[in-house]
């Protein structure tokens, strides 16, 4: 609230470093504690839960057309997953997807943030667009440009200069693949701009003013001044945007539900447990989604030092 | 030249946000007698509009309209339980001093990055056996797994940058605990609040995943899994133009959202990510 | 209207950290009383005790005659003006001034008079229908003096009102509060860091170092007569220079060599040995422009630099303090928030004064302004107590000794908390 300088927060409390009260710091910790425990509770209902029951689904041989037949196997079916040509080959296309389109809308995303950065008329409308993408139904996307995509009723073949008109988007993996990125690419790239556009608002106008006088080219001020000052937002936005894009399944099951190998990792384990009602490989496979999805996240904070809470916190 | 860049620049964000829109409504348009035989191209051909015959179609179609039902109540419902609890969490994050604070925060951020299709099997299984399948509840229950955290971190965002110390501000100026919290930090914290939902009432309303697994009729099926379904006959030619209607139909009340409410969204969606 | 009385205030935390310890201080009816120190020293956490946002440990909190340690802020009917004023963002300029009023349930006519005197007074007229985002930090402040202004408060307080101002605008808002308070004539307690505020608008200040009161007395007692070298080095700008001194008979060595001092002050540190001499800046002149009659000691001495400004000039000169002095310096150097530099002399000379760097000049200085501390306890041995206000460590059943002792435990702790709040 901007009647605030930047030492609201820190005057509301008396002018010392003392440690607070202790009864009243044990009140507030009682009632803190109590006011976000509903909240860790349902949490944990909602996902630790069935978690814990995948885990243990994941050890059994369990299929719901012969629940009767259900037998304890350990690890194997970890062991057929992992052994599973199929299973790398999905996470190989998952990758693909995750590298692919999260790669992209960092570019585009801020080329767009830097557009809206500078606007200064029409800012509204340009804002109230570009959430369009952003609210529209991932499924409702996955349907436009499939539709856009069609030889038989879109546009996007005859758009194309030198384009067979005939070409079947949707015949083969790689084109396919294109398709599903360009929808997914297309819906995301809206949260992707905005939270870059926080992250370049926060870059003084003084310290590129500075690097003007001190002959910076555009393209320099961009690299040496701009973009090192906006790593943690450009950081978060990678990390939140990588992660969403590993568990990609909307567009694929409404574009080629999965046909001509465009399966994800996710939509593979979809197809196992409610097509096949295979629920121990499924709950393994559910189990080992889980796990890559740590294993990306960790990497990402550990590769580029995100400090998610330092993030959080500045500015 | 500065200046060409950023307009030439406007007009691409404007295209790419609003083409595929307008393409979808386009679509909407064509008959559905010219999609069987194919009609490429943007608009639709001369002879091949269809006028309103398909916004028709799409109403009168009582499974689709249970599903708008569907999905605005079970949207509805997920959301306000969600800020009810984010609310109270958000409150003590922002306000209090109490340990576990930083680990309330890493689970709601660790939850909203959690895979959902992991959650879908033991879902399927569980639902199954305790009666849940095929219901709102069993519907709005794993829409927490999303939208909660999401609230959570959205508010507590928002909280973060209430001005606490007015509450004091008011006691000194005679007000009672209770006139402090109504008067000054209620219309305080009512805008935030309101975006979180809106937010939140985004992400439910956005659900697929959820809406085809845990659900096997009509009695519960929301929107984005009943415009999957609405496969037609041949499923390499589906009604493609019934559907974009039904997809238009379902992207208004987005619209409607956006255009009211712009500021407050982006607001929301990057004080959660970015600032603090 | 009414006094404010405090008596024997303590304020503990959890762990016993003692934010106020024992502070007594009388604020008579309509005086304007003003609670200084650098941070850490509890005059916030004590203008926050008499509003009722902090809870008292011991000792009575009176306003009027009535005891108020456990009332609700409300029922203090006291009205303060908060460091970043807090306005509240969702109301108007005139919604904002009238919210006590509102909260009192006050009829609309009474509240538009009210409101509407404020702000002519104020001259926020034309401010009324705007939102406190779009005002001036100045305009800001004279909302914030309007919401107190409104109501008829037995007192006004306030929190560091003009910190976060630029420094014309400050000085034009102290002169208002002053003024305001003159003509309402209400008790007030103003608490700040900044001693120019503390000299120029308090009919009496309250020295406090890490919650102890140091010396409660007029501007000018401070000034002439401060307690101990806290005090001393808290009050004037430049601020005093405080030299390594050895005292016999009357006369008084510092490191530029001998000086006389009146037989009086020689009495009372009669065999003390090494002591801290404090002269300000002002009892020096550049002994060529001094008239020749006036009593006085000189010396020479290397002068390393020189700001000139006009109507007066700056000479610093440096010098070497042996290790007890240094210690003691250093400490007082960090109780006064500032950065330990090298020692060294600041003498304000006339604005005639032809000295210039490098030169060795002869500087005046009058002795009778001197000052000798204690270098272990920090007492000014050379007080004059008839006019030096109240000085708690020197009253009767009162130990320097153990006040130095407490100051220290109240250091360490304060260091191991900010270090455990860096860690």
């Amino acid at each position: 609230m901007s009647t605030y300088t930047a030492t609201a927060g820190e005057k509301a409390r008396p002018d010392t470093t003392t440690p607070p009260d202790s009864n009243r710091a044990k009140a507030e910790n009682a009632l803190g504690r109590r006011l976000v425990l509903p909240a860790i509770i349902v949490m944990l209902i909602v996902t630790a839960f069935p978690m814990l029951r995948a885990l243990y689904l994941s050890l059994y041989n369990y299929s719901l057309t012969a629940p009767e037949d259900k037998e304890f196997v350990g690890l194997s079916n970890y062991v057929t997953a992992l052994s599973d040509p199929l299973f790398w080959r999905d996470t190989g296309v998952t990758v693909l997807y995750m590298v692919v389109t999260v790669a992209i809308e960092l570019v585009i995303g801020f080329i767009f943030a830097m557009v809206m950065h500078r606007v200064i008329f029409a800012r509204g409308v340009i804002r109230t667009s570009i959430l369009i993408p952003y609210g529209i139904i991932t499924v409702v996307s996955g349907f436009a440009w499939q539709f856009a995509f069609s030889y038989q009723n879109g546009f996007i073949n005859s758009w194309i200069p030198g384009m067979d008109l005939q070409f079947n988007w949707f015949g083969e993996t790689t084109p396919a693949v294109i398709a599903i990125m360009v929808s997914e690419i297309w819906k995301t790239t809206p949260f992707m701009s905005l939270l870059l556009l926080a992250g370049l608002a926060q870059v003084s106008e003084d310290m590129i003013e500075a690097a003007k006088v001190d002959g910076a080219t555009w393209w320099q001020r961009l690299w040496k001044v701009i973009l090192p000052n906006m790593r943690a937002a450009i950081m978060v936005a990678v990390l939140f945007r990588a992660l969403d894009a590993y568990r990609i399944f909307d567009n694929i099951a409404v574009m080629t539900a999965g046909a001509v190998k465009t399966e994800s990792i996710s939509f593979l384990t979809y197809r196992q447990t409610i097509e096949q009602f295979q629920l121990g490989i499924g709950s393994a496979l559910s189990v080992l989604l889980f796990l890559s999805v740590l294993l990306i996240a960790w990497l990402i904070v550990k590769l580029f030092r995100v400090d998610l809470a330092a993030a959080r916190q500045e500015g | 030249m500065r200046k060409l860049g950023t307009a030439v620049g406007c007009v691409l964000i404007l295209l790419w946000c609003l083409l595929p829109v307008a393409w979808i409504i386009s679509l909407s348009f064509k008959s559905q007698a010219a999609i069987t035989n194919g009609s490429p191209g943007f608009f639709p051909a001369d002879g091949a509009g269809a006028g309103w015959q398909n916004y028709k179609d799409v109403l009168d179609n009582p499974q689709f309209r249970r599903a708008i039902v569907n999905s605005i109540g079970i949207s509805l419902i997920a959301t306000l339980l969600s800020v009810i609890i984010a609310t109270l969490a958000a409150y003590a994050i922002a306000r209090l001093e109490f340990k576990g604070k930083k680990f309330v925060l890493t689970m709601a951020l660790a939850i909203a990055m959690f895979p959902v299709v992991s959650l879908v099997g033991p879902l399927f299984d569980m639902w199954r056996t305790i009666g849940l399948y095929d219901t709102w509840p069993g519907l709005i229950i794993p829409y927490m797994s999303f939208t909660l955290p999401l609230a959570i971190w959205t508010l507590s965002a928002f909280f973060r940058e209430i001005p606490w110390e007015l509450e004091q501000a008011a006691q000194v100026d005679g007000a009672t605990s209770w006139q402090a919290f109504r008067k000054v930090i209620v219309p305080l914290a009512a805008p935030g609040v309101f975006t979180a939902a809106i937010l939140t009432f985004f992400f439910a309303w956005n659900d697929f995943v959820f809406g085809i697994s845990l659900t096997s009729t009509e009695s519960a099926r929301p929107i984005p899994a009943a415009l999957s379904f609405f496969v037609g006959a041949d499923p390499f030619n589906r009604p493609a133009s019934l559907l974009a209607a039904g997809a238009v139909v379902s992207t208004i009340p987005i619209i409607i959202i956006v255009l009211i409410f712009q500021r407050k969204i982006v607001a929301g969606l990057t004080s959660g990510a970015v600032k603090g | 209207m009414a006094a404010i009385d405090m008596k024997n205030i303590v304020k503990k935390y959890g762990d016993g950290f003692p934010a106020v310890n024992d502070v007594s201080i009388d604020v008579a009816d309509g005086e304007f009383m003003i609670l200084v120190g650098p941070s850490g020293c509890g005059k916030s956490t004590l203008l926050r005790m008499i509003v009722g946002l902090e809870d008292i440990t011991s000792g009575d909190m009176m306003i009027g005659d009535r005891k108020v340690n456990d009332l609700a802020p409300k029922e203090r009917n006291l009205a303060m003006v908060f460091q970043n004023y807090a306005l509240y963002p969702h109301l108007t300029v005139y919604e904002n001034i009238a919210f006590p009023l509102r909260l009192a349930k006050e009829d609309n006519k009474t509240v538009d008079e009210k409101v509407r005197a404020a702000s002519k007074t104020l001259e926020l007229d034309e401010h009324l229908d705007r939102k406190p985002a779009n005002l001036s930090g100045g305009q800001r402040q004279r909302v914030a003096m309007g919401r107190a202004i409104v109501r008829d408060a037995d007192a006004f307080l306030f929190d560091e009102p003009l910190s976060n101002l630029d420094a014309k605008l400050r000085g034009q808002m102290r002169s208002e509060i002053a003024r305001l308070q003159k003509k309402l004539g209400i008790t007030t307690v103003y608490v700040t860091h900044d001693q120019t505020e503390a000299m120029t608008l308090g009919d009496r200040v309250a020295v406090l170092k890490r919650g102890i009161l140091q010396q409660l007395a007029s501007p000018r007692e401070l000034y002439t007569n401060p307690g101990n070298l806290f005090v001393a080095g808290f009050i004037g700008s430049p601020p005093m220079n405080f030299l390594p001194a050895t005292v016999e008979g009357t006369t008084v060595e510092l490191p530029f060599g001998k000086v006389e001092i009146p037989a009086d002050k020689a009495a009372k540190v009669a065999g003390r040995g090494l002591l801290i001499a404090g002269i300000r800046p002002e009892a020096f002149e550049d002994a060529s422009v001094v008239d020749q009659t006036r009593k006085g000691s000189t010396f020479r001495a290397k002068i390393d630099q020189v700001e000139w400004l006009g109507n007066t000039a700056y000479a610093y000169i440096p010098f070497e303090a042996p290790p007890e002095v240094l210690e003691q310096l250093q400490q007082l150097e960090r109780d006064l928030d500032g950065e330990t530099l090298r020692t060294q002399l600041v003498v304000s000379l006339d604005g005639s004064s032809k000295v210039a760097e490098d030169d060795d000049a002869e500087i005046w200085v009058d002795t009778s302004q001197m000052h000798l501390f204690d270098p272990a306890t920090g007492e000014n041995l050379t007080i004059d107590l008839e006019r030096a206000g109240r000085v708690p460590a020197l009253e009767q059943g009162h130990d320097p000794a153990e006040q130095v002792q407490a100051e220290h435990e109240v250091a360490d702790r304060q260091t191991a908390a900010a270090e455990s709040a860096e860690g």
